[in-house]
C-alpha cells in the first residue's frame, strides 16, 4: 500500500524484552489485534492500539508500558494534531467519523465553577454518620395539593380523599442512565440491573428491548420507547418502574440511536428483531410525533396501556430552547422529564454531533426549573438530569440547581472496569463491557461488578449526606432548587445570572 | 431604639436573608378574657439574653372588636408622600372605612420616626366575599412590591395586628404603648440578627391575613421554600427566612384546607424509617404528604409560635423542628383558662413572681416533643398538647378516587 | 462585704448566705447575680441559697471547690458550666445545657433536666428526678478515675448519649413523685430514636428489659445487651446514692429489669473512608 498518506499511530506499546517472560498472556488479552508472538518475541502493531491497558494489567512481569507514539507534530494553535487527523481520515474514507462516550473537547465544565455553602454559628451542621440525613426521593408526578375532608361534627375525623399518582420510591436521588443491550454487553446489563435492584433505585434499559433474562429485574427498570420502538411488547410495558419516550439524547441531539453492525450479534438480532450484523439505526424523529400534540397522544396512549399505574416520562437532549420544550412536555402529560446534557455519553455517534451540538446540563437544569416555576407547573413533574454527572459533587450541584434525580452512565462503566479508551463503537471492548463478542463478554464478572456498582453509589450517597449535613439540611428535598446554597466562582459572571445563583462574596 | 432601616436597608449589606437567634413568647386566654400587653412584655423582656437590641415585635388578637370585619392594613412608610400613595393604592382596590396614625409614645426623644399608619379596609364590590382573603393576599404582596421599598405592610388581618421595630423588646413595647391595647392572645418576639444593622421590616412577627409568626432559628430550606411559594403569588421581599413560614401556613392550611396537625406533618415530617413502621393508612397518608409537599418541608433548627384565626377562633400554635434543636416550653394556668409558650421557663417564673394582674398561678410546665404541634384555641382550650404521636387522636381514613384521565 | 444590691441575707450561725435573685420582684441580670455570688464566695461563704431565680444563666460557672448551692426557681441555661467540685441542688426544673463540660461536682434537680444536659462532661454527677430532654449526655468521656455519671429518673428523648466515649448514663423511665414513690412510665418509650448513636466507649443503662429497646431505637454503632457481672456492682452505689437523695426505696429500684447499651466497636466508622491517592 502506498505510504504517502500514512498517519502515525496514537500509542506505542513498549514491551521490555528483558522482563518479558514470553507467556503470551498479552496476546490473548488484547482484543484489538495489536499484539502477536513471532516465535521469539512479542510484536506490536501500534496502529491498532487504543490504550485500553488490558495487556499492561495482565502482564505478570509488568513488562508492558503504553506511551504516546513518539513523533512530534509541529505545533500549531489552530490546526492542532486533532484537526489534521480529522481531515486526513476523512480524505481517506469519505465517511462520517464515529465516536463514543461524551465529547472530549475541553469545553469548560460549569459544575467546576460552582462552590457550596456550609453552616456555621447561626445554624448547626448535622453529622450524617450519627444523625439522620434522608436522601429518599419519589420518581413520578405529584398532585398540586392533597384533599382532606373534615367531619363538620368532629374535627378529628379526617378523610384523605385523593388520587395517588404512580410513584417509584428511590432510596437515593440517583439512577443509572440508559445504556442499551447492544451498546453494552449482556453481562454489563445484568450487573447494572442486579445492582440497582439491590440498591433500591432504577436503571434505564436503553432502546435495546428487554431480554427475557432481565425480566426478574424489570420492576427496577425504566424501559425506553425510542424512535426505533425496539422490543416494545407487552412484557416491556408492564410491571416496569417507568416508561420513557426517548425524543433525544445529549450526545446526539436530533439523531436517533446508532448501533454499528459489528455489535448486532444473534443475541441483539433476537432482542431487537432486526437482521444480524445490520446497523441498528433508529429514525431521527418518532414518526408518529411531529408536533407537541402528537407527543401528548403517545403519552396518553402509554398511560392507557399501563392503566395509569406506571410513571410515563420523556427524555430530551439539552438544546437551546430546552425550557419551552420542557414546558410543553409537562403540559402534554409527562410524569417525569429527563434532560441529557451535551456532554452525555453514547455507545456510538457521529463525532461532529457529539462534539458540537447541544448545551451543558447545568444551564439546562437551571433554565428548565426556572421556566416550569414561572408557569406554576414545576411540582407536577420529576426532573431527571444527566450528561456528565461525573461524581458526587456534580450530583449535589445539579440538585441544588433544580434537578430531582441525576442519571449517570460513565461512572457505572468505570466501576465495571472501563479504562476509558473511548472505542465503544468498535465493539472490541477488552473489558467485556461495550462489546457483543462472546469471548470478551465472558471476561466481565457479574458478581464482582454488582458489588462495585453498589460500592460506587453507596459512596456517592454518603458524600451527598456529608455535604447536606454541612449545610444543615437533613432531607434532600430541602436541597432541591435551593440555589441560595451555591455560589459561582468562575471566569464569566453572566453564567451566574443564567444559573440563577449568586457570585461568591455576595 | 434604632431609627433607621424602616422599610429598606439604608446602607445595605448585600445579604439575601438575615439569620436570627431570638426569644419568643406567647399566651392565649381560651376563655376569651381580654387584657393588655403587660404579661407578654414580662415574658419577652425576661429573655433578654436572647436579643441584641436589633429588633422586636408583638402581635395581638381581638384588639379591634368594633371593626372586626375590616382588614386592618398597618403600614410602615418612609415619608408621608409614600403613605399617601399607599392610600391611593388601597382606595383603587376597595374602601377605606377608617384610618388613623398608629399611636406611639411621643416623648422618647427620637431623632426621626417612620410614618406609621393604619387603614381599615374592605375589598371592592367586584370581589366576591368568599374571595376576600385571597384578594387581600394579592393586595398585600403588591403593596410590598410597589413603592420602591419605601413602604411595606406590617400586618393586614381582621381584628388583629402586629407591631414591630428595630430596638430592644422593652423599647418597642414602650414605643407602641402595648398597655393601651387589649386582646385575648398575644405574641412577642425579641431578635438577635447576626449580620445586619437590624431593621423595622425584618423584625418579627411576620404577618399575612390573620397569620402572625414569631421564630427562633434558621430555615436552611429557605431557597427551596421560597421558590415553591413564588409559584403561587407569594413574594418574599422582607429579607428574613421567617417570611416563608407565614406564607406556607397560608398556602397549606387556608388555601389547601389541611388541618393544622396534618400540615405540621408536612412542615416537619417524621423520618421515613418511622413512616415505614406506621399502620397502613397513616403510612400512605404520610408518604403522600411528603411527596406532595416536599418543597414545604421546613429544614433547619426552629422554634415557632404561629398565631392564627380560622373560622373566627383565634388559636395559638407552637411548633419545633423535628430534632428539637431550638427550645420551647409550654405552661398551663391552674384554672386552665390560659396557656403560655416561651423559649425558656424563665418567662413562666417571671409570671409566677409578678404581682397583681400579671401574676399567674401555673399548674403545669412541659416541653413539647420535637416536630409536634401544640394548639390552644379560644373556646376549645388545649386541642393538641404537643406530645402526641403523629396522627394520634385523629381518625384517619383514605378514600381513593379513580384516576383522572388526561393531563 | 460591699453589697451590690440590697438582696443578701447572711446567716452567721450556719455560715450560710441567701441571695434574692429578683429583689422587689424584678429579676437581676445574670452577670449581676453571678458577681454577687463571687463576692460572697470571696468572703469565705461556701453555703449559698438562691431564691426567686428567674432563668439567670451561667450560675456556678467554672467554680471549683466544695461549695453548696440550693436554688429555688428556675436556673437558666448552662447551670454549672465547666464547674469542678460544687454541689448544686435545684428545687424545680433547670433549663438547657446544665452541667455543660463539667469536670467534677454534683447537680441535683428535683424536676426535669431539659435538652443537652451534661454535654461533653469529663467527670461529676447529674441526678434529675424527672425527664431528660434531647441530646443529653452527648460526647461524655472518662479517663481513669475521672468519670461522669448522669441519672435521669424519667425518660429521655432522641440522641441520648450521642458520641459517648466514656462515663455512665442511666435512665429509669419512672414517674417519681416528691415523696419517693414511683410508677413506670407507660405509653412512651424510655428513650427516643438514635439512642447511643456513635457510642464508642462507656455505657448506657436503662431500667427496662432488653426487648423494650427495639433495634429501631438504637443509633449507629450501638447494641443492647443484658447486664453482666461487672455491671451490677458498678450500678448499685450509683442507684443507692440517687435513691437516698430522692427518698426512693432503693431495693424496689434494684428489682427493676435493666439492660445496657454499649458500643459495637471502638471504631464504628473505620470502613466509611477511602484514602487512595488520585
Amino acid at each position: 500500500m502506498s505510504l504517502i498518506h500514512k498517519v502515525f499511530p496514537k500509542f506505542k506499546v513498549n514491551v521490555d524484552q528483558e522482563k518479558c517472560k514470553k507467556c503470551t498472556r498479552c496476546v490473548n488479552a488484547c482484543s484489538f489485534g495489536v499484539l502477536s508472538f513471532n516465535g521469539e518475541r512479542i510484536v506490536a502493531d501500534n496502529e491498532k492500539c487504543v490504550d485500553c491497558q488490558r495487556c499492561a494489567v495482565y502482564c505478570p512481569a509488568e513488562a508492558i508500558m503504553i506511551n504516546d507514539f513518539p513523533i512530534v507534530y509541529s505545533p500549531h494553535g489552530t490546526y492542532t494534531e486533532r484537526i489534521r487527523k480529522i481531515n486526513w481520515f476523512q480524505s481517506g474514507t469519505g465517511g462520517v467519523l464515529l465516536a463514543s462516550t461524551g465529547t472530549d473537547l475541553p469545553y469548560p465544565v460549569i459544575f467546576d465553577d460552582i462552590v457550596l455553602d456550609a453552616c456555621q454559628v447561626t445554624n448547626p451542621s448535622i453529622d450524617p454518620l450519627r444523625e439522620p440525613v434522608e436522601t429518599k426521593v419519589f420518581l413520578g408526578s405529584k398532585p398540586a395539593k392533597l384533599d382532606f375532608d373534615i367531619d363538620p361534627g368532629n374535627e378529628n375525623n379526617v378523610t384523605m380523599r385523593t388520587r395517588f399518582p404512580p410513584n417509584f420510591e428511590m432510596s437515593m436521588p440517583l439512577m443509572v442512565g440508559h445504556m442499551s443491550l447492544g451498546s453494552i454487553s449482556f453481562n454489563a446489563c445484568m450487573s447494572i440491573y442486579k445492582a440497582v435492584s439491590e440498591l433500591g433505585i432504577v436503571a434505564g434499559s436503553g432502546e435495546g428491548g428487554l431480554n427475557e433474562a432481565f425480566y426478574p429485574y424489570k420492576n427496577h427498570l425504566i424501559t425506553e420507547i425510542a424512535s426505533g420502538r425496539f422490543g416494545v411488547d407487552l412484557n416491556y410495558l408492564q410491571g416496569v418502574a417507568g416508561l420513557e419516550i426517548k425524543i433525544g439524547q445529549g450526545a446526539k441531539p436530533g439523531h436517533g440511536g446508532h448501533l454499528p453492525g459489528e455489535k448486532v450479534t444473534s443475541l441483539i438480532s433476537e432482542t431487537r428483531m432486526i437482521p444480524k450484523f445490520s446497523d441498528a439505526l433508529s429514525p431521527y424523529p418518532h414518526h408518529d410525533i411531529y408536533s407537541i400534540e402528537d407527543l401528548q397522544q403517545l403519552i396518553s396512549a402509554l398511560k392507557e396501556a399501563t392503566r395509569y399505574k406506571i410513571p410515563i416520562g420523556v427524555k430530551i437532549a439539552a438544546v437551546h430552547n430546552v425550557a419551552p420544550i420542557a414546558s410543553g412536555i409537562v403540559r402534554a402529560g409527562a410524569d417525569f422529564i429527563t434532560i441529557d446534557g451535551f456532554r452525555g455519553g453514547t455507545g456510538a455517534a457521529p463525532r461532529i454531533i457529539r462534539d458540537h451540538v447541544g448545551i451543558p446540563i447545568e444551564v439546562a437544569i437551571a433554565s428548565v426549573d426556572e421556566r416550569l416555576r414561572n408557569e406554576g407547573i414545576r411540582e407536577k413533574v420529576t426532573l431527571i438530569a444527566g450528561g456528565s454527572i461525573r461524581y458526587s459533587a456534580d450530583l449535589i450541584k445539579a440538585i441544588a440547581l433544580g434537578a430531582d434525580i441525576c442519571m449517570v452512565g460513565m461512572p457505572v462503566l468505570l466501576a465495571m472496569g472501563c479504562r476509558f479508551c473511548q472505542q465503544c463503537h468498535t465493539g472490541n471492548c477488552s473489558w467485556g463491557i461495550a462489546t457483543q463478542r462472546p469471548d470478551l463478554v465472558k471476561r466481565l464478572d457479574v458478581d464482582v461488578s454488582v458489588q462495585r456498582i453498589k460500592n460506587l453509589f453507596h459512596a456517592w450517597n454518603e458524600e451527598l449526606k456529608e455535604i447536606m449535613g454541612a449545610m444543615g439540611i437533613d432531607s434532600v428535598e430541602s436541597l432541591r432548587s435551593n440555589r441560595d446554597r451555591l455560589r459561582y466562582l468562575g471566569p464569566n459572571p453572566h453564567i451566574a445570572e443564567v444559573l440563577g445563583i449568586k457570585h461568591v462574596g455576595e | 431604639m434604632n431609627m433607621n432601616n424602616f422599610t429598606h436597608y439604608e446602607t445595605p449589606f448585600r445579604d439575601d436573608k438575615v439569620f436570627d437567634g431570638c426569644g419568643i413568647s406567647a399566651f392565649i386566654n381560651v376563655d376569651g378574657k381580654i387584657e393588655n400587653g403587660s404579661k407578654i412584655i414580662d415574658m419577652v423582656t425576661c429573655l433578654q439574653d436572647r436579643e441584641n437590641g436589633l429588633g422586636a415585635g408583638f402581635a395581638v388578637y381581638g384588639c379591634f372588636p368594633d371593626r372586626k370585619d375590616d382588614y386592618c392594613f398597618q403600614i410602615i412608610a418612609e415619608d408621608e408622600t409614600t403613605r399617601d400613595k399607599v392610600k391611593e393604592f388601597l382606595k383603587a382596590r376597595g374602601t377605606i372605612n377608617f384610618e388613623e396614625k398608629i399611636p406611639v409614645k411621643s416623648d422618647m426623644g427620637l431623632p426621626r420616626q417612620p410614618v406609621l399608619w393604619r387603614f381599615f379596609f374592605k375589598p371592592q364590590a367586584s370581589v366576591d366575599k368568599a374571595d376576600y382573603d385571597d384578594y387581600i393576599v394579592k393586595v398585600h404582596m403588591a403593596l410590598n412590591d410597589s413603592f420602591q421599598r419605601k413602604a411595606f405592610v406590617m400586618s393586614a388581618g381582621k381584628n388583629c395586628m402586629a407591631l414591630k421595630g428595630n430596638g430592644w423588646s422593652h423599647e418597642i413595647a414602650e414605643y407602641y404603648q402595648l398597655d393601651k391595647y387589649k386582646g385575648n392572645m398575644w405574641l412577642g418576639h425579641s431578635r438577635f440578627p447576626t449580620n445586619t444593622p437590624g431593621s423595622w421590616f425584618g423584625a418579627h412577627p411576620f404577618s399575612l391575613l390573620s397569620w402572625n409568626v414569631i421564630h427562633n432559628g434558621e430555615i436552611t430550606s429557605y431557597g427551596t421554600n421560597r421558590r415553591y411559594l413564588e409559584m403561587f403569588g407569594y413574594k418574599c421581599l422582607l429579607g428574613t427566612d421567617t417570611e416563608v413560614i407565614a406564607y406556607l401556613f397560608d398556602q397549606l392550611v387556608r388555601r389547601h384546607r389541611i388541618p393544622v396537625p396534618i400540615a405540621a406533618l408536612a412542615f416537619n415530617p417524621p423520618l421515613y424509617d418511622l413512616i415505614d413502621r406506621m399502620p397502613r393508612e397513616q403510612m400512605l397518608t404520610m408518604k403522600n404528604i411528603r411527596m406532595t409537599y416536599r418543597s414545604a418541608l421546613l429544614n433547619g433548627p426552629f422554634s415557632i409560635v404561629v398565631g392564627s384565626e380560622l373560622g373566627g377562633k383565634p388559636a395559638m400554635i407552637g411548633l419545633t423542628d423535628r430534632k428539637k434543636l431550638r427550645p420551647q416550653l409550654i405552661a398551663q394556668s391552674v384554672d386552665e383558662k390560659s396557656y403560655f409558650i416561651s423559649s425558656e421557663e424563665a418567662s413562666f417564673e417571671r409570671l409566677k413572681l409578678a404581682e397583681g394582674n400579671d401574676h399567674v398561678d401555673i399548674e403545669k410546665i412541659w416541653a413539647p416533643h420535637a416536630g409536634t404541634p401544640f394548639i390552644a384555641r379560644l373556646g376549645d382550650g388545649m386541642v393538641r398538647t404537643g406530645t402526641e404521636k403523629p396522627f394520634e387522636g385523629i381518625q384517619l381514613a383514605i378514600n381513593e378516587y379513580p384516576p383522572e384521565l388526561g393531563i | 462585704m460591699q453589697k451590690l444590691v440590697d438582696n443578701i441575707e447572711i446567716d452567721e450561725e450556719n455560715h450560710a448566705v441567701t441571695i434574692d435573685a429578683a429583689p422587689k420582684r424584678v429579676p437581676l441580670k445574670y452577670h449581676v447575680l453571678n458577681e454577687e455570688i463571687h463576692r460572697v464566695l470571696d468572703d469565705g461563704y461556701k453555703n449559698i441559697t438562691l431564691v426567686n431565680v428567674v432563668g439567670q444563666r451561667f450560675i456556678a460557672a467554672a467554680l471549683a471547690g466544695d461549695i453548696q448551692f440550693k436554688i429555688h426557681g428556675t436556673p437558666g441555661n448552662d447551670l454549672g458550666i465547666f464547674m469542678d467540685g460544687p454541689t448544686i441542688e435545684v428545687f424545680g426544673n433547670c433549663e438547657d445545657q446544665c452541667g455543660n463540660t463539667m469536670n467534677g461536682g454534683k447537680i441535683i434537680i428535683h424536676g426535669a433536666a431539659r435538652d443537652v444536659a451534661g454535654l461533653s462532661a469529663r467527670g461529676g454527677t447529674i441526678y434529675a428526678r424527672g425527664d431528660g430532654g434531647y441530646r443529653c449526655g452527648v460526647h461524655i468521656k472518662q479517663y481513669q478515675n475521672k468519670r461522669p455519671v448522669l441519672v435521669f429518673g424519667g425518660r429521655v428523648r432522641q440522641f441520648f448519649g450521642e458520641y459517648m466515649a466514656g462515663g455512665l448514663l442511666v435512665a429509669l423511665g419512672l414517674d417519681i413523685k416528691e415523696d419517693g414513690s414511683f410508677t413506670k412510665i407507660d405509653g412512651y418509650p424510655i428513650a427516643g430514636a438514635s439512642l447511643g448513636t456513635g457510642i464508642h466507649g462507656g455505657k448506657i443503662i436503662l431500667a427496662r428489659a432488653c426487648n423494650e429497646v427495639p433495634p429501631e431505637m438504637l443509633g449507629t454503632g450501638a447494641k443492647v445487651a443484658d447486664l453482666d457481672d461487672a455491671d451490677r456492682p458498678e450500678l448499685k452505689p450509683v442507684l443507692d446514692d440517687y435513691c437516698a437523695i430522692f427518698k426512693i426505696d432503693a431495693e424496689k429500684i434494684e428489682q427493676l429489669p435493666f439492660c445496657k447499651v454499649v458500643p459495637l466497636s471502638k471504631r464504628p466508622f473505620a470502613h466509611n473512608y477511602c484514602s487512595k491517592m488520585l
